[in-house]
Order: C-alpha cells, then sequence, then structure tokens
C-alpha cells in the first residue's frame, strides 16, 4: 500500500476530473449511463477518502500525510505540493460524502433544462476543484483549484437556477473573483517578500512572516482577507450569497453551502492564520467584531425573510460567524471548534437545502407563507425538517452544538495579547445569537410543519420522501447524530494540527 | 446500583428508540415498551435509594465507607461521599471533557421522584392518549424526555448538564405541541423553547465562566473551589448571576415565567410529568446542584438581601395572584406552579437548601396528582373541557376518586397539618426566620394565604355547586385513578420524612448527605410559626370558602370589578397576566421579527446590496465608456484590460441565455485541465 501513499491524494482529486472526462464521452442519449459512471466516480473517490481514513496516522495529525511534492512550474517555484492533515482531513471526507449523496439525489431530481450530461460532469469538475483546494499546499495550486470551483458553481446556477439566475450568477462570479484577485496579489506578494522566495505553504508559515515589515503583513493579510471573507461570506461581504442560494438548483445550493463556503474558513485556518500570524493577531478583534455582527445579522435578516431557502441561506451568514468568532480567538480550542463547525454546517445546512428543494418539488414554492401542514401530508419530510431545524439551532446531543458552543466557549479567553474584554462581549452577543437561531429556525418549521395544509394545496398528491432521497439523506443524518454524541470523532483528527497551529502562531509572536 | 446508576436513563433512552422504530408494529403501539422502560428505571431507582440509605445509615455508625466508588470525593466533615464515576468523552486541545455519573443524597432522591412520576404518568398515558392521533411519538417522546431528565439529574459535570436540559427542553417542546395542527398549541410550543432557551443564554453563559474559572466542568471540583475559595468572588458572582437567569427560564420564575401556562396546551399527563413534576424543577435542581456557587456569590450566608431569594419571592407572589383570575383548571395550577417553584428559589436564596429540595420533592408529588386529577375530570366529567366555570361544578358526586384525591392534593399544597406540603413550607419558612430572612418568611405566608385561597376556589368550581356542563359525568377508569391514589398516599405521607415536630429528620439525613454544601443552618421546629401558618392557611380557605360557598360567587364582591373603577382597572391587570405577555410577544418579540428584522432585511437588500450593485453597474458603465471614448475612439484598436472583462461577461450571459454553455465549460476546462497536465509534464 505504499503506493497509495504517495498516489491517495492526487487520486482523490483527480479521479472526479478522469470521471468527467469519460461523462464527456459518453453520448448524451444514455442517460443511465451517464448516472452510473458519475456516481461510481463519486463514490470511488470517497473510497480514496475512505481509506485515507485508515490509512491516517492519529498520532500524527499535525504532519501532512500523503505527501506529493513534485516540481511543476519551476520558473516561480511553485510545485505540485499537496497533502492532507488533520485539519484537512475531515472537510475532505466531508465534501466527498456530500458530493456522493448530491449524485444520488439528483438521480431522479435534474433540475431544468434537463440536460445530465453536463450537470453531472460539472458535479465531478466541482469535486475535483473542492478536494483539491483542501489538499492544495502550495499557494498557486490552492489559487488554482479555489477558482476552479467557481466555474462549475456559475453555471450551475446560471443554467439550471431559478428565475433571476443571470444577475444571481454574475453576481456570485465577480463578487467571488474580486475577492480571488486581491487574495492573488497577497499571495505575490508574500512570494516575493519570502525568503527563499516560495509558495510552499508549510514553508511560508515556518517563517511565519518573518522579515515582513509589521505594515506590509497587514495589508498581505487583508488581501486574503478579502478573498476568504467574500467566500465564507462575513458580513458584509455575504450579499451574493442569498441571491446564489435562491436561484441555484437544489444540488447547487448544497454543495454551495455545506463546501463552498468552508474553502473560505479553510483558507484562514490553512494559510492567512499560520503565514501571518502577526497580522491574524492585530486583525483578530476585527474579524471578530464582523463574525458577531453576522450571527446577529444574519439571524435577524433571517426573521425578514418569505422564502424558505433564502432563509436557510441567511443562516448561513450567521453560523459561520460562530466558525469565524472561533477562529478568530486565535486559540486552538476556537480553531477546533470552528473546524468541527464548518463540518457540522456542511452536514445539516446540506440538509436543510435538500429538505427545501424536495419541498419546493412537491410544491412548487418555497414560500413559507402558503405553505403549512407539511407533516399531515408528508410526515417523514416534515420531521426530518424538525430535526435538521434542531440540529442547526444548535440543540446539543447533535452536531450543530459542538461547533457552536466551544466557539462561544473560546471566546472568553483569546489568545494572548487579545483583549479579553472585547471577546467576551463578542461571548455574550454570540450567545444571544443562540436565541435568535432558535427563533427564526422553530417558526419556519411552525409555519411549514404545523398547522393544517392551506387550501390551495388541500387533495395535492404529496409524496413522502422517496427513495433516492432516503439513500442520500440517511447517511447525512447519522452523521449530524454520530458526531453530535461523540464530537471526539472529529476533534480528535484535528486536534494535534490545531495544536501544531496554535502553537507555531504564538511562537511567531513572540 | 448506585455505581451503575447509569442504567437508569439509559433505559428510558433505549426505550424512546426502540419505540420510535418498533412502536407502531406492537399490539400496544408502543406504549408497553415505553411502560415497561420507565418502569424498570424505577425499580432500579429504588434499589439506588435503599442502598444510598443504607450507605447513609452504614456511614452515621462506622467512620467511612471506603472502595465503594471508584473515584472518592470527600465531602465536608468527612461523611458520606458520593459515588463517581466517569471516562473522557471527548477532547479538545488537551481540554477534557468527562461524561459520568455523581450519585449522592440528592441525585438519588430525584431519581426516586423522577422515575415514580414519570412511570405513574406513563401508566396514565395509556389511557388518557387512547386513541391519539400520535400515540405511539407521544410515548417515545415521553421515554425520551424521561431519559433526559435523569441524564440530567446524574450528570457529575456542567457540559453534561447542558446538554441533558437542552434535550428536555427539545421534548418539552414537542410535547406542548403535541397536537400542533391548532395554531394555538404550536405557538405555546415555540414560545415555550423560546423563552426557556432566552435563559439558557445566562446558563451558557455560566457554564463556560465556571469552566474558566474552576478550569474544569467537573460540578465537584467546582463546588469545592467555590467553597475553598478557589474561585474569585467577582468570578462567582458572575456566574451565579448567569446560572441564575437560567434559573428562571427553565423554572419559570419571574419575570420569564409566562411560557409555563401557555404550555397547558400539551397534553395533560405532560403538564403534570414535565410542567409541575420534573423539568421546571431542572433549574431548581441546578440552584441545588451548584449551590456553593450561588451561596458564595450571592453572599446568602450573610443573610442580605439578594437577586435569588427576590426573584424567588417574587414569583410567589406574582404567580399566585393570577391563579385567582383563571377560568382554566390547568391554568390555575400552572401559576400555583410558578408559585411554588418561587418558594423552592427563594428558599435557595435564603439557604434554606434542604427544605427547597424537600419541597421540590413534596410538591412533585401533589401537584402532578393535582394535574392528572384535572385530567380525569376532564376525561370522564367535562368533556375534554378544562373551563372550570363553564364545564364544570358539582363533579364530587359523580367522581368520589377523583374528587377526594383532588382535595387531599389541594390540602397538601395549601400546607395543611398534617400534609406534605405543611413540613416542606414550614421548613421554608422556619429557616428563612432563623437565617435572618424575615421579610421573605411574611413574603411566604403571605403566599401561603393566597394558595389556600385560590386552591378552595378552584375546588369549589370544579367540584362543588351545579354541574354547568352537558353530557354524564363518571368516575374514571382505574387506569386514571390507581395513579391518583398513589400520589395522593404520597402527597400524604411524604412530609413524615422530614417531620422536624416529631423528630424526624430522614430527608435530611439521606439526601442532604454526599452532597458538598456550605455549612447551613437548620430548621428547628417552631411550633407557634407552623401554628401561625396553618392558621393563616385555613383563613385563606375559610375566607375562599366564605366567598364563593356561602354566597355563591364572591358574595358582596359579586360585580365589584362592575361598581369599582380601580378594582376594574386592577382586575384587567390581572386578566393581562400583568401585560406581561404582550410586552414580550408584541413588543420584544414582534419588534424583533417585525420592525428590526424588516430593517435589516432593508438595509441588507439596499444599502449593502445596494453597494454592490453600484460597484458592478459603476464598474460596467466606466468599461463602456472607457471602450467606447479611449478604447474605440483615442486610442482605436488596442484591447484594453477592462473593457475585455465587460465583453467577456457579455459573452458569458450570452452563452447562459443560449444553452450552449455547456460546450463553452467543457472546452474551458478541458483547456485547464491539459494545460496543468502540459506543465507538469514539462518540467
Amino acid at each position: 500500500m505504499d503506493w497509495f501513499d504517495s498516489w491517495g491524494v492526487t487520486l482523490a482529486v483527480f479521479l472526479p476530473a478522469a470521471g468527467m472526462v469519460v461523462v464527456l464521452a459518453i453520448p448524451k442519449a444514455q442517460e443511465r449511463a451517464l448516472k452510473v459512471t458519475t456516481l461510481a466516480t463519486t463514490l470511488a473517490t470517497l473510497a480514496v477518502g475512505i481509506a485515507m481514513l485508515a490509512r491516517f496516522d492519529y498520532d500524527r495529525t499535525g504532519v501532512l500525510q500523503f505527501q506529493v511534492n513534485k516540481s511543476w512550474i519551476d520558473v516561480i517555484n511553485s510545485r505540485y505540493h499537496m497533502g492532507v492533515d488533520g485539519i484537512s482531513l475531515p472537510l475532505l471526507l466531508m465534501t466527498m460524502l456530500i458530493t456522493v449523496m448530491c449524485v444520488i439525489y439528483t438521480w431522479d431530481h435534474f433540475p431544468d433544462p434537463r440536460t445530465p450530461k453536463a450537470f453531472l460532469a460539472l458535479i465531478l469538475l466541482l469535486e475535483t476543484g473542492m478536494n483539491g483546494t483542501f489538499c492544495a499546499q502550495d499557494l498557486i495550486l490552492f489559487f488554482i483549484f479555489f477558482e476552479l470551483v467557481l466555474l462549475p458553481m456559475f453555471f450551475m446556477i446560471g443554467v439550471w437556477g431559478g428565475p433571476n439566475r443571470e444577475y444571481a450568477s454574475i453576481k456570485f462570479f465577480l463578487f467571488t473573483l474580486f475577492g480571488s484577485a486581491l487574495m492573488l496579489l497577497s499571495f505575490l506578494a508574500l512570494f516575493f517578500l519570502s525568503d527563499p522566495q516560495t509558495f510552499d505553504i508549510p514553508r511560508l508559515a515556518a517563517q511565519g512572516g518573518g522579515g515582513i515589515v509589521a505594515s506590509t503583513q497587514n495589508l498581505i493579510f487583508v488581501g486574503m482577507f478579502l478573498g476568504f471573507a467574500i467566500k465564507v461570506p462575513m458580513f458584509p461581504f455575504h450579499t451574493w450569497l442569498p441571491d446564489a442560494h435562491t436561484e441555484a438548483p437544489t444540488v447547487g445550493s448544497v454543495l454551495l453551502a455545506a463546501v463552498l463556503l468552508k474553502l473560505g474558513t479553510y483558507g484562514f485556518i490553512r494559510i492567512a492564520l499560520p503565514i501571518l500570524p502577526q497580522a491574524a493577531h492585530d486583525w483578530a478583534p476585527w474579524i471578530g467584531l464582523l463574525a458577531v455582527i453576522g450571527i446577529i445579522y444574519g439571524a435577524l435578516c433571517c426573521l425578514a425573510q418569505r422564502d424558505m431557502k433564502r432563509l436557510i441561506a441567511f443562516s448561513s451568514v450567521a453560523h459561520m460567524g460562530f466558525v469565524m468568532l472561533g477562529i478568530a480567538t486565535l486559540t486552538n480550542f476556537g480553531i477546533n471548534a470552528a473546524i468541527f463547525g464548518m463540518v457540522a454546517h456542511g452536514l445539516i445546512t446540506g440538509m436543510l437545502f435538500f429538505i427545501a428543494g424536495s419541498v419546493q418539488e412537491r410544491y412548487d414554492t418555497r414560500e413559507i407563507s402558503r405553505l403549512g401542514g407539511l407533516l399531515v401530508q408528508a410526515p417523514r419530510l416534515g420531521w426530518i425538517l424538525g430535526f435538521c431545524a434542531m440540529a442547526s439551532l444548535g440543540l446539543p446531543g447533535l452536531a450543530g452544538f459542538w461547533g457552536e458552543f466551544p466557539a462561544v466557549l473560546s471566546a472568553y479567553d483569546p489568545a494572548a495579547g487579545i483583549s479579553q474584554v472585547t471577546f467576551r462581549v463578542y461571548m455574550v452577543v454570540a450567545a444571544v445569537g443562540t436565541v435568535l437561531a432558535a427563533g427564526y429556525l422553530l417558526w419556519m418549521f411552525q409555519r411549514v410543519a404545523f398547522g393544517t395544509v392551506k387550501t390551495e394545496f388541500e387533495g395535492a398528491h404529496v409524496h413522502d420522501v422517496h427513495w433516492p432521497e432516503w439513500i442520500a439523506w440517511t447517511p447525512l443524518l447519522i452523521g449530524i447524530v454520530v458526531l453530535g454524541i461523540y464530537p471526539n470523532l472529529i476533534f480528535r483528527i484535528t486536534d494535534g494540527a490545531v495544536t501544531n497551529l496554535a502553537h507555531g502562531m504564538a511562537t511567531a509572536i513572540g | 446500583m448506585l455505581r451503575n446508576a447509569w442504567i437508569i436513563p439509559l433505559l428510558p433512552g433505549l426505550g424512546f428508540v426502540a419505540v420510535l422504530l418498533f412502536g407502531k408494529r406492537l399490539p400496544r403501539k408502543g406504549a408497553e415498551l415505553a411502560v415497561a422502560t420507565v418502569g424498570a428505571s424505577f425499580v432500579l431507582s429504588c434499589i439506588a435509594a435503599v442502598q444510598w440509605i443504607q450507605r447513609v445509615d452504614d456511614h452515621s455508625g462506622k467512620e467511612a465507607v471506603g472502595g465503594f466508588g471508584r473515584a472518592l470525593l470527600p465531602t465536608q466533615e468527612g461523611g458520606v461521599t458520593a459515588v463517581e464515576r466517569g471516562f473522557t468523552w471527548w477532547q479538545n486541545s488537551n481540554v477534557k471533557f468527562g461524561v459520568g455519573i455523581h450519585i449522592d443524597g440528592l441525585a438519588v432522591m430525584m431519581l426516586f421522584m423522577v422515575t415514580l412520576v414519570s412511570f405513574l404518568v406513563h401508566v396514565y398515558s395509556t389511557r388518557y392518549m387512547q386513541g391519539d392521533r400520535r400515540y405511539t411519538h407521544y410515548f417515545a417522546l415521553l421515554n425520551l424526555f424521561t431519559a433526559s431528565m435523569l441524564l440530567l439529574v446524574v450528570a457529575d459535570n456542567t457540559l453534561m448538564l447542558l446538554v441533558a436540559w437542552e434535550l428536555v427542553g427539545v421534548c418539552s417542546f414537542v410535547l406542548i405541541g403535541h397536537w400542533w395542527e391548532e395554531k394555538p398549541n404550536s405557538d405555546a410550543a415555540v414560545k415555550a423553547f423560546l423563552t426557556t432557551r432566552t435563559g439558557d443564554v445566562g446558563l451558557m453563559i455560566g457554564v463556560i465562566v465556571l469552566f474558566f474559572a474552576a478550569g474544569t466542568f467537573n460540578i465537584a471540583v467546582i463546588n469545592a473551589k467555590a467553597l475553598d475559595g478557589g474561585i474569585g468572588h467577582t468570578l462567582l458572582v458572575v456566574s451565579a448571576a448567569c446560572l441564575l437567569i437560567g434559573i428562571i427560564g427553565k423554572s419559570g420564575q419571574f419575570p420569564l415565567h409566562t411560557w409555563l401556562p401557555d404550555a397547558m396546551a400539551g397534553p395533560t399527563p405532560v403538564s403534570a410529568l414535565i410542567h409541575a413534576a420534573t423539568m421546571v424543577v431542572a433549574g431548581v435542581y441546578l440552584g441545588a446542584r451548584l449551590y456553593p456557587v450561588f451561596f458564595r456569590g450571592f453572599s446568602i450566608g450573610d443573610g442580605g438581601l439578594n437577586a435569588m431569594a427576590l426573584i424567588g419571592g417574587v414569583t410567589i407572589i406574582i404567580g399566585a395572584v393570577l391563579a385567582f383570575v383563571q377560568r382554566d383548571i390547568k391554568k390555575v395550577l400552572a401559576y400555583s406552579t410558578i408559585s411554588q417553584l418561587g418558594y423552592m428559589v427563594m428558599a435557595l436564596g435564603v439557604g434554606a437548601w434542604v427544605a427547597a429540595i424537600f419541597h421540590l420533592f413534596t410538591h412533585a408529588f401533589f401537584k402532578s396528582l393535582l394535574f392528572l386529577g384535572a385530567g380525569s375530570v376532564s376525561e370522564s366529567g367535562s368533556h375534554h373541557s378544562f373551563d372550570m366555570k363553564g364545564d364544570m361544578g358539582g363533579l364530587r358526586r359523580y367522581m368520589p376518586i377523583t374528587f377526594v384525591t383532588f382535595v387531599i392534593g389541594s390540602l397538601a399544597l395549601a400546607g395543611i397539618f398534617p400534609l406534605a406540603g405543611f413540613w416542606s413550607k414550614d421548613e421554608i419558612l422556619v429557616t428563612a426566620g432563623q437565617t435572618g430572612y424575615d421579610a421573605f418568611l411574611y413574603v411566604g405566608l403571605i403566599g401561603a394565604f393566597l394558595t389556600a385561597a385560590y386552591m378552595t376556589r378552584c375546588v369549589y368550581l370544579t367540584f362543588f355547586g351545579e354541574f354547568r356542563g352537558h353530557g354524564e359525568p363518571h368516575e374514571s377508569p382505574p387506569t386514571l385513578t390507581v395513579p391518583l391514589i398513589v400520589l395522593a398516599a404520597a402527597s400524604v405521607g411524604a412530609g413524615f420524612l422530614n417531620a422536624e415536630a416529631f423528630g424526624i429528620e430522614k430527608f435530611r439525613d439521606w439526601f442532604e448527605a454526599g452532597v458538598s454544601l456550605p455549612t447551613l443552618e437548620h430548621a428547628e421546629f417552631d411550633t407557634v410559626k407552623a401554628v401561625i401558618s396553618v392558621t393563616i392557611a385555613v383563613i385563606g380557605i375559610g375566607i375562599a370558602a366564605y366567598l364563593w360557598f356561602q354566597r355563591e360567587e364572591l358574595g358582596p364582591f359579586r360585580g365589584f370589578t362592575q361598581r369599582n373603577a380601580a378594582a376594574r382597572a386592577g382586575y384587567r391587570f390581572l386578566e393581562n397576566k400583568y401585560y406581561l405577555d404582550d410586552l414580550y410577544e408584541k413588543v420584544i418579540v414582534g419588534g424583533i421579527k417585525g420592525p428590526v428584522a424588516r430593517a435589516s432585511y432593508w438595509i441588507n437588500q439596499n444599502i449593502i446590496d445596494g453597494v454592490v450593485n453600484a460597484i458592478g453597474r459603476g464598474t460596467a458603465i466606466a468599461a463602456r465608456e472607457t471602450y467606447d471614448v479611449i478604447d474605440q475612439k483615442v486610442v482605436d484598436g488596442a484591447v484594453n484590460g477592462l473593457a475585455e472583462t465587460t465583453g467577456e461577461t457579455g459573452g458569458l450571459l450570452r452563452y447562459v441565455q443560449s444553452g450552449r454553455v455547456q460546450r463553452y465549460a467543457l472546452t474551458l476546462f478541458a483547456a485547464v485541465g491539459a494545460l496543468s497536465l502540459a506543465l507538469w509534464l514539462v518540467y
């Protein structure tokens, strides 16, 4: 199995791309073959992920494993450096799992215009981009994968989206591209200011910003911050998100919420924090501030929504606020919580978008005021919605809690040198945010699921959860429960890596 | 059993899963499984209680009982030690989070009480909920609730307690909204969840502060550190204040009590179990569990005014007063519960720890008895109505068992000698007097008067006078009456566990043992005070009886509120529940949901997004101008970067519209892929 150690990551990243090539070769008419190929590819990719999980050395989670470091573009000293550590592994696995479930869910639910071939090919390409981002250890490589993700999503929204898809897709594309441009600028600055000049993330992290003047560090950090914060998205850079989510097809929304948002937060943890610790330290109170504003603001906007999907989209702003709060503490505790929160949010919000899609499919509307009595017509779907709402509002015993509570906890005691008073205020504000979260989720659940069926849908035949939905959802639901009961499954993986990171930052700051 | 007490919550937990999965296929729709698991838990709790009592009794003879639990924590005075057992649940950057049990007198008492009431409620429900739309779901959730409540009781750390605390909350949510087809029910469920969750913010922050103050979530360690000064006073004040907010939310204390009366929208057995006997006392339990934190944080030992006693005292009165203006029998009982919980919180606030948990214990029996009695009335007497004025009256002739047990419960609640409520309430009052909290002694006495009076009114309206309902009232079947009889027996007998007048202090001896507590004053029985309090209760009953029995509806006061403007205003003030509901629902919640949320969204759409759109539009215009003016007219022919961007955007759009995107996308990515591959191969 030695070959796996050196080829595992490459397989995980490029298997979907290879699958895409096969899908492209299959004629459009053979829909079944297209589906089977896509499913087989994503399953094989997941299998690679599981094999990595099995061969991962849990005693050395802080060390890059399955590392590949080959020369690539020598002119700029950019290398094909890939690897997985405790920070990327959970996210990588979650991505692979969600992608499989998306393919299964799509089985019978192709959005209009019904062109399975293109749709499936884009999902596969997207997976390559996502997996690659989580594995890349070179800034240029990271950037390429980071951008690669943008395009399939742009087309998913633009082609298969709702009525306002053009506006939403272009907004999504340009907004994130704008951030990426600044991010690339920062990457280049890092390259030129590093000594020896390199794009290698671990090596840059080892330098820890040494030799770069503090003010320059802060500027470079701002560039990266914009790139990542737009992706997260943090307040006030979030406005592309509700539009993109509302218009995107179900699977697009799921992938967007579950994985794409995490690319931003992951970027902070993988790149911004370790490479520029001093700047991160200086900016931490401001990041924390935007994070808690996002928590409250996202929740308030949720309360004003009439569209289920748009509500869930805004709830992402609030939830990612908790993640960013954890990151902003710059403590290993907070960052661990953040990674957990990322995975939990991926599973839970992914599920919520699946459900919103299924509701729309059945009622042809997502208007909350028109819905009602979902529990009467489709009790299972209704209870799954209730379960996910509970998970999303941070009910202990389910996954959401372990992202939220430890993040709030970590804010009590941020890293040395960061104002405790400020962060304690953030802690209280974030805790109040949990009440608002309960508010918007329960009101949504109450209006959609409780009560009686509205007259317009009386007598309508509403199918309860059917089999592709069951297959696609069951693993996610199990994941939500299992992680909720035994959070150590993730903390055990992330802890070593995060401790390294926090330690490295503390040393660099001195 | 003490070391294996984790089985007690586990059984109903498994029951929940089993009932949910297989319940519908069982002959009795899962009820048998639910009853059996809770019954087994009850038996195990009894065994645990017996073992604990033996342990305490053994100890009073010998000096130490070593080697019983794996980790023995010494408590004060080298007394009986709690049984502790646990393991690491999860770990996050060298901070370990344990899961474990902490069994001491308090926990044993709670286990017994919760499983007993829960078991009786399960049995009662098999009949009461018969033919219900969601019979199986109901039992599954009742099981899950019981499991969560028991978990809360045995938890050895604050984090686990928080987890269980939220779980009971969610069970309560679903059970209040059990008949969710009707809007008022689901409104009540949401209100209950949100109100308690507001309090939970306090609990959450309190737990966090204590974690950093003591360096652990472990309750025993926190208590020990709070007692020996290991935690600074400021931190104790902050955490006590935060935790108190949690108590206020969960235990229906003023000003967050408003959810509890609405929670009566749930099935009556749920009200008995969750909203009278168990979940609502979780707050009091938290206060008792972390008592050193409150004791030191609020400086209770100094005899000064403190927030805890004050909140409790206020709640006693405002709850009791509202009980007078209710037509709905369950709401009378709900306000009574609020008021009685006020006694418990006040007792904790004045240093009467034993009295507080003793009252918690006795109250569980007589209040669940009263609720189940009300359920029996609605089942067999009033045609599923709870309206005392409209559908009840004169039922004593038709429902003798329900009537007698209800009266026993009422007398116990009113604190009439020698029923359970007398002993526990008396102990609270006496201790308040002894610890220097005289003011609260008087508050308690006023409360006792009010309690006796509103319960008399309630009994009168339900069981005396002429039957005002329709149909033929009759006695309920044994499935309903047997639990009533058992609880009536407990309401009579439970008080004798701590009958100070007869020198019995068993309750204190057994259940204070092993709990880490500050040195507390213990009540000495005071005949004068006892006589005064009973007399006051009797006067309360007498006046109420005079008003309702003798002169049929308020006698000289009849129509008083119509004649007197001040009285009318007062009545309306009460009828509107001090306008607190209006304040919360219309002003606060309505404000946040309405104007505030809408304003945020307006800002989002028009300002933040407006900036984004303006930049987008501006760039496009700038690009077009650049193209038209500079590129076409000035440079002519040179390719300009900005213009290209615009062109590309337009191009993409066109592709989107023309539906040829797929080909475009594939070409693009094939190109990117090929390029990367080439670069890789070449270098």
